[in-house]
């Protein structure tokens, strides 16, 4: 198992989607192109999300946390999008409620059962409202990364090491 | 000693987290567990065996055992409520 990529290229500015599914395209599509996810992935991730929906409303600004099966993923990554306008989601253990999401993490994990520390972190994320407000508002994707890298504790990596 | 159930749909992510929160609890409260952490769509495999399900992802069959939602471990939104839930369970 590799490193964790991440670096700009995975950070998704101004992303304009008019549903979920546009949205799980577009950044599979991204993933696809850098060569981190098989072309599998897209059509898998969509059906996951149909199935087992990931939004989850937070006290600040609406998350989605799209993921689907390890045998998809060349290269574990965690892609992030802040959505130019919000996009319903189902809300994770409902078939109906939806919630606008703004900001949209989505985990490719090649391995089923790690990366314990990384999405407890994730999450711990999730219930801060002000660090979610300010990630939305940041328009610079370099700020973005330093953030997450920040309050996710990833170790090394720059693009190209994997 | 109790079986629980942790499941989300793809046995990956949101499930290894809720997985992590519940071996802490039963640790803070002295209680001993057998915690399956799986995909929901393997629950049925261990019907006969089960005493409890904490799941991220919806649901609708019924099971002779309870099932506890789960989300408020990835929002902290409603956490105190869910934990009470599952150790009122855990202890019964």
């Amino acid at each position: 198992m590799g490193q964790l990529f991440f670096d700009e290229s995975v950070i998704l500015l101004d992303l304009a989607a008019d549903s979920k599914e546009e949205v799980l395209n577009k950044m599979g599509s991204n993933l696809v192109d850098l060569d981190l996810v098989k072309e599998s992935f897209i059509p898998a991730i969509i059906q996951r999300e149909a199935e087992f929906a990931t939004g989850l409303p937070t006290a600040g600004v609406s998350v989605a946390i799209p993921h689907t099966d390890v045998e998809h993923v060349i290269n574990k990554t965690i892609s992030v999008a802040i959505l130019k306008k919000p996009v319903d989601f189902v809300i994770m253990g409902d078939d109906i409620e939806t919630t606008p999401v703004q900001l949209v993490f989505m985990l490719a994990m090649d391995e089923a059962h790690s990366q314990l520390s990384l999405l407890q972190k994730l999450m711990a994320m999730f219930q801060n409202e002000d660090l979610l407000k300010r990630l939305v508002s940041l328009a610079d994707k370099t700020e973005i990364k330093n953030v997450l890298e920040e309050n996710l504790g990833f170790l090394a990596f720059e693009g190209g090491e994997r | 000693m109790k079986q629980v159930l942790v499941a989300c749909g793809a046995g990956i992510a949101t499930s290894t987290v809720v997985n992590n929160a519940i071996e802490e609890m039963a640790k803070e409260n002295n209680i001993k567990l057998d915690i399956k952490q799986i995909k929901i769509a393997e629950v049925s495999a261990y019907e006969d065996s089960a005493d409890l399900l904490v799941t991220t992802a919806m649901t609708k069959k019924e099971y002779r055992f309870p099932v506890i939602n789960a989300r408020a471990f990835l929002t902290g939104i409603g956490i105190e409520d869910t934990k009470k839930q599952i150790l009122d369970e855990l202890k019964k």
